[in-house]
C-alpha cells in the first residue's frame, strides 16, 4: 500500500517521501551546509578529494560486511584484517635499500605480486570464517570475534609490533595518485576503485543468483533452503568475498597513509557496521543495497569532517558517532515496528 | 451450593475468518475425570485456553462454585485454582527440575533481614516432595533438559498438581508417554480425583478415555453436541457423534485420470524411535493422494523426510521407478519433487523480500543471461503469469511478500513450486489459515495440477477437505500407515477409525 503511494508521487514527492525515511541522512547533509557556509574552506576540492579518499576506502569495507550484516551475520574480524593486509603489503612491498627493511632476506617486489599475495591471505582467512559459521554452525559474532583476535595475534607477531615504512614510490603514487590538483579540480584514483566496486557489488546484488541467495538466506533460511539454495556454501562465499574486501582495502590504506602498522584498522568493523546500518541494511537481516552502504559511509565519513572543521575536541568524536549511531538504528527500527 | 466445581456456558470465540466456538458449554464436578473429545479444529483447546485465560471469550460466562467470575489471564486463573497442562510443553532445558516448576513464584527470604532472595532450601524441598507425590524419582537439582520429552512432560504435571489446584486441564498429556508413564499418569489422577479435583482430560485414545474418564463432552466445529456418562458410550459412538456432520460441496469437480504410479515409497523410517516409521505407499500420474491423520501423527515429518529436510534411517523412495537419494531438500527438488510446508511464516516466506524474490528463488537458473546475469524481464514475466493464472492479488511484483493476505502468499509460494514445473508436489496443509474463498481457489489449483498430470500428495487435518479432495486417502496415526482407503466411497467414520488406531 505504501509502496503504491510513493510510486504514484512525482519526482518531488519522492524525495519527499525518501528524506522522510531516512531523517538522520537529512540532518547530517542540513549540518554540512552550515558549517559550509559558516566555515571557510569546507566546500573546496581540497577537502572534498580528503572525503573521497577517506570514504572509498570505509566503503570497500562496509561493502564486505554488508553481506555478513544481510544474513543475520556480522563480521567483527573486518578491521584486523584490513590491518593484516596492510602490514603484509607494507612488508613486502618496502624498498630494497630501505635501511629499517623488516625482512632484509627478501627480493623486492612487485606490487602487483604484493597485491595477489595479499587478496589470497584475505580469501583465506574469509575462508575460515565462513568455514566456521556455515559448516560447524558457530553464530558468526563469536566466530569473528575470535578470529579478530586470531588475525590481531599474527600481525603483532609477523611484523614484531614494528611501524613499517619506506615503500615502494610506484605504490604511495599510484594509490595517492589524483586528476587535477590540490588548489583546483581534484578527483583522488580512489574514487575511481570505490566506483568499480560499487558497481561490482551493485551487480552481484541484484543481478546474480548469489546475490538472489543471500537476501533469501537473510529473509528467512528455513525457506531459503527448503527451496533449493545451497545456503551454507552461499555463506561460505560471502564471508570470502568480505576476507578479500578487506585485503583490498588494506592495501590501499598502507599506501594511503604511507606507512602500516599491527594497530592499523583497530575499530574499522564497527565504523562499517555502522555505515551500514545507518545506510539502511537492517539488522533483522534480508534488507539492505549498495547504495544504502554508500550514503551510511558517506554520512559517517562527512560527521567526522564536520565535527574537524567546528574545531570540536577531537576526543568528542567517539560521543557524537556513538550517538549517531545509536539514534540512527533507533530511528531505522521505528520504520518496522511502525508497519506492523 | 451448586453441584458443579467449575460451569462455561454459551462460549463463543471468533478469530479473523473462523468462528472457533460458538456456544460452547462444560461442566466439572469435583472429583470427576471429564474427557473432551472433538476432531481437530473442533475448538477443544480453544475452549481450555478461554478458561485458563490465555484466549478472551468473546462471548459467555464461567461460574466457579455456581458463582460468576472473570478469568482475564492465566496469573488469575491459577489463583482460583485452575492449573493447566499443555499439549506443546515450554521447559527451559538449562534450569534445574525444582526452578521449572516454581518458576515465576520462587520462594522467598530475607537475607540479613531485609534483601529478597530465593529460598532455593525450601525450593528444592517442595520440589522433591512434590516430586515424591506424583511418584518421580529425580533429583531436584538435575537440569531440565537431562530428562526425556515425557519425563518433561510429567514434570509438568508435577508443576500443575504443585498450584493446589482445584481444576486440572490435561492437554493431550500421553501423547509422549510410554505404557508404564501412562499407567503412572492414571494413578496421580486417581489420587488428584480422591481429593475431589476436577480434571478435564483432552485425548484421541479411545480406550483411555473410556477406562478413566466418568463423563464425556464431546464438541464438533466449534459447538457443542452433548455430554454422556462415559458407561453408556463405546468407541463406535463416539466416533459417531464426532463426525456427524454433514459434509457440503465445497470442492471443485476433478476431472483427472489417475495413470501409472509416479512416485513410490517403501519401508520409509525416521532415525527418530517416536517419529514416522515404516510407511509404504504409492501415487499415480494424476493422482490426489490425501494424507488423513490427527495431529501428531507425524504426517509433515514423514514428508520433510522425503523432501530431505529430516533423515531416515531405513526405507526407499522411487520417482519414476528409478531410486531417489534424498539427503536435502536440494537432491528432491533436482529430482521434480515440491514441497509447500506446513509453516508459512516459518518455512514458507521470504517476508521481507518481494513477491519476485520469493516466486523466483527456486528456478533462478532458468532466467539467465549468459549464465550469469539474472534477466529481470523474464522473472517479471514468471509473476505476471502466475499472476494472471492463480489470480494473486498483489499491487505490484515489488511489494513485500508480508504486506500480502495469507491465501495470495499461498499462492505465491504454489507459483514458486510450479516454476520448477515438478512431476510431484506434496502440499502441506496448503489451506491453513486462509479464508474461505481462497481456499476455493486453491483447491481448484490443486484439482488442475492433478488433471496435468502431477501427482498430488496433500496433508490435511480438515477431514471435509480431505475426503473431498482425494482419490484415495492414506491415514497415518503415531507415525505408522494405519490404512490406504479409496477417496469415493470414504466416510469420516472410517477415516476417524483408522486415525485412532494407536497399538
Amino acid at each position: 500500500m505504501t509502496a503504491a503511494k510513493i510510486e504514484n508521487k512525482n519526482f518531488f514527492g519522492r524525495f519527499l517521501a525518501t528524506a522522510k525515511s531516512n531523517p538522520i541522512v537529512v540532518l547530517l547533509v542540513a549540518v554540512s551546509f552550515v558549517v559550509g557556509f559558516t566555515v571557510p574552506n569546507f566546500f573546496s576540492w581540497g577537502n572534498l578529494g580528503n572525503l573521497i579518499s577517506n570514504t572509498a576506502i570505509r566503503f570497500l569495507i562496509a561493502l564486505g560486511v554488508s553481506g555478513c550484516l544481510i544474513t543475520k551475520g556480522t563480521d567483527l574480524s573486518a578491521g584486523r584484517q584490513v590491518g593484516l593486509a596492510a602490514c603484509i603489503a607494507g612488508v613486502l612491498i618496502q624498498r630494497g635499500d630501505y635501511t629499517g627493511r623488516l625482512f632484509k632476506g627478501i627480493p623486492e617486489m612487485n606490487m602487483w605480486l604484493v597485491f595477489l599475495i595479499v587478496l589470497v591471505v584475505g580469501a583465506f582467512i574469509g575462508c575460515v570464517n565462513g568455514l566456521i559459521i556455515s559448516r560447524l554452525k558457530v553464530p558468526p559474532f563469536i566466530t569473528t570475534l575470535g578470529t579478530q583476535t586470531i588475525v590481531y595475534g599474527i600481525c603483532l607477531v609477523f611484523t614484531d609490533a614494528q611501524p613499517i615504512g619506506g615503500f615502494q614510490s610506484v605504490y604511495t603514487r599510484l594509490i595517492t595518485g589524483r586528476i587535477g590538483s590540490v588548489s583546483g579540480f581534484y578527483l583522488p584514483y580512489l574514487l575511481f576503485v570505490a566506483v568499480v566496486f560499487g558497481l561490482f557489488f551493485w551487480f552481484l546484488y541484484n543481478k546474480t543468483c548469489h546475490g538472489k541467495y543471500m537476501y533469501a538466506i537473510g529473509g528467512n533460511e528455513v525457506a531459503a533452503e527448503v527451496s533449493g539454495v545451497n545456503t551454507k556454501n552461499t555463506v561460505l562465499k560471502i564471508y570470502i568475498i568480505a576476507g578479500v574486501m578487506y585485503a583490498i582495502a588494506g592495501y590501499l590504506l598502507a599506501a594511503k597513509s604511507g606507512g602500516a602498522s599491527a594497530s592499523m584498522g583497530m575499530g574499522y568493523e564497527l565504523e562499517a557496521i555502522a555505515g551500514c546500518t545507518i545506510g539502511g541494511v537492517s539488522t533483522t537481516g534480508g534488507i539492505g543495497t549498495v547504495p544504502g552502504v554508500l550514503v551510511g559511509v558517506l554520512v559517517f565519513e562527512l560527521l567526522k569532517i564536520v565535527l574537524q572543521f567546528l574545531g570540536v575536541n577531537p576526543y568528542y568524536n567517539y560521543v557524537v558517532q556513538g550517538l549517531v549511531i545509536v539514534v540512527a538504528v533507533a530511528l531505522d527500527i521505528r520504520k518496522y515496528i511502525a508497519k506492523k | 451450593m451448586s453441584e458443579y466445581l467449575l460451569e462455561m456456558k454459551n462460549v463463543s470465540k471468533a478469530f479473523p475468518g473462523v468462528q472457533a466456538l460458538s456456544n460452547a458449554q462444560l461442566q466439572l464436578k469435583p472429583g470427576h475425570v471429564h474427557a473432551l473429545m472433538g476432531e481437530n479444529g473442533a475448538g477443544k483447546s480453544t475452549l481450555m485456553k478461554c478458561m485458563f485465560g490465555i484466549y478472551k471469550m468473546d462471548k459467555g460466562q464461567i461460574y466457579i462454585d455456581g458463582q460468576p467470575v472473570t478469568i482475564k489471564d492465566p496469573m488469575e486463573a491459577l489463583s482460583k485454582g485452575i492449573a493447566m497442562v499443555h499439549q506443546e510443553l515450554q521447559p527451559i532445558p538449562a534450569r534445574t527440575i525444582g526452578e521449572n516448576i516454581f518458576l515465576g513464584r520462587y520462594p522467598m527470604k530475607k537475607l540479613l533481614g531485609f534483601i529478597p532472595v530465593v529460598d532455593h532450601d525450601k525450593m528444592y524441598d517442595d520440589t522433591a516432595k512434590l516430586l515424591k507425590k506424583v511418584k518421580l524419582r529425580f533429583n531436584p537439582r538435575q537440569m531440565e533438559g537431562t530428562l526425556s520429552i515425557s519425563q518433561m512432560q510429567l514434570v509438568e504435571i508435577a508443576k500443575a498438581v504443585s498450584a493446589n489446584c482445584r481444576v486440572l486441564i490435561l492437554d493431550e498429556p500421553t501423547s509422549s508417554l510410554t505404557q508404564n508413564e501412562v499407567e503412572s499418569l492414571f494413578n496421580i489422577i486417581e489420587d488428584l480425583k480422591n481429593e475431589g479435583v476436577a480434571i478435564v482430560y483432552i485425548s484421541h485414545k479411545m480406550d483411555e478415555i473410556l477406562r478413566i474418564s466418568d463423563e464425556v463432552t464431546i464438541m464438533r466445529d466449534g459447538q457443542y453436541i452433548g455430554t454422556w456418562e462415559a458407561k453408556e458410550l463405546t468407541t463406535a459412538s463416539i466416533i459417531t457423534k464426532m463426525v456427524g456432520r454433514e459434509l457440503k460441496n465445497l470442492y471443485p469437480p476433478r476431472e483427472n485420470v489417475p495413470g501409472e504410479v509416479v512416485f513410490e515409497v517403501k519401508d520409509f523410517t525416521s532415525i527418530n524411535p517416536k517419529s514416522f516409521r515404516h510407511v509404504s505407499f504409492n501415487v499415480r500420474k494424476g493422482e490426489i493422494l490425501g494424507i488423513g491423520g490427527l495431529v501428531g501423527a507425524q504426517r509433515t515429518e514423514l514428508m520433510e523426510g522425503l523432501f530431505g529436510i529430516r533423515s531416515h534411517k531405513a526405507g526407499k523412495i522411487f520417482l519414476h521407478g528409478k531410486e531417489l537419494k534424498v539427503n536435502r531438500p536440494k537432491d528432491a527438488i533436482d529430482q521434480g519433487v515440491a514441497l509447500l510446508t506446513e509453516s508459512r511464516r516459518t518455512s514458507g516466506i521470504m517476508g521481507v523480500l518481494s513477491v519476485a524474490d520469493n516466486i523466483s528463488i527456486s528456478s533462478l537458473k532458468k532466467y539467465l543471461d549468459y549464465n550469469i546475469c539474472i534477466n529481470s524481464k523474464k522473472v517479471e514475466n514468471l509473476v505476471q503469469e502466475n499472476v494472471k493464472k492463480m489470480n494473486i492479488k498483489t499491487p505490484s511484483s515489488k511489494t513485500q511478500i508480508q504486506s500480502l493476505s495469507g491465501g495470495n502468499q499461498q499462492k505465491v509460494i504454489i507459483g514458486r513450486w510450479l516454476a520448477n514445473d515438478p512431476d510431484v508436489l506434496i502440499l502441506d496443509e496448503p489451506t491453513r489459515g486462509i479464508d474461505v474463498g481462497a481456499k476455493y481457489e486453491i483447491y481448484c489449483i490443486i484439482a488442475d495440477l492433478a488433471k496435468q498430470g502431477k501427482s498430488v500428495l496433500m496433508i490435511t487435518s480438515e477431514m471435509g477437505e480431505l475426503l473431498g479432495m482425494s482419490d484415495r486417502i492414506m491415514v497415518m496415526c503415531d507415525g505408522k500407515c494405519t490404512g490406504i482407503i479409496d477417496g469415493k466411497g470414504a466416510t469420516q467414520e472410517q477415516v476417524m477409525a483408522l486415525a485412532t488406531q494407536f497399538d
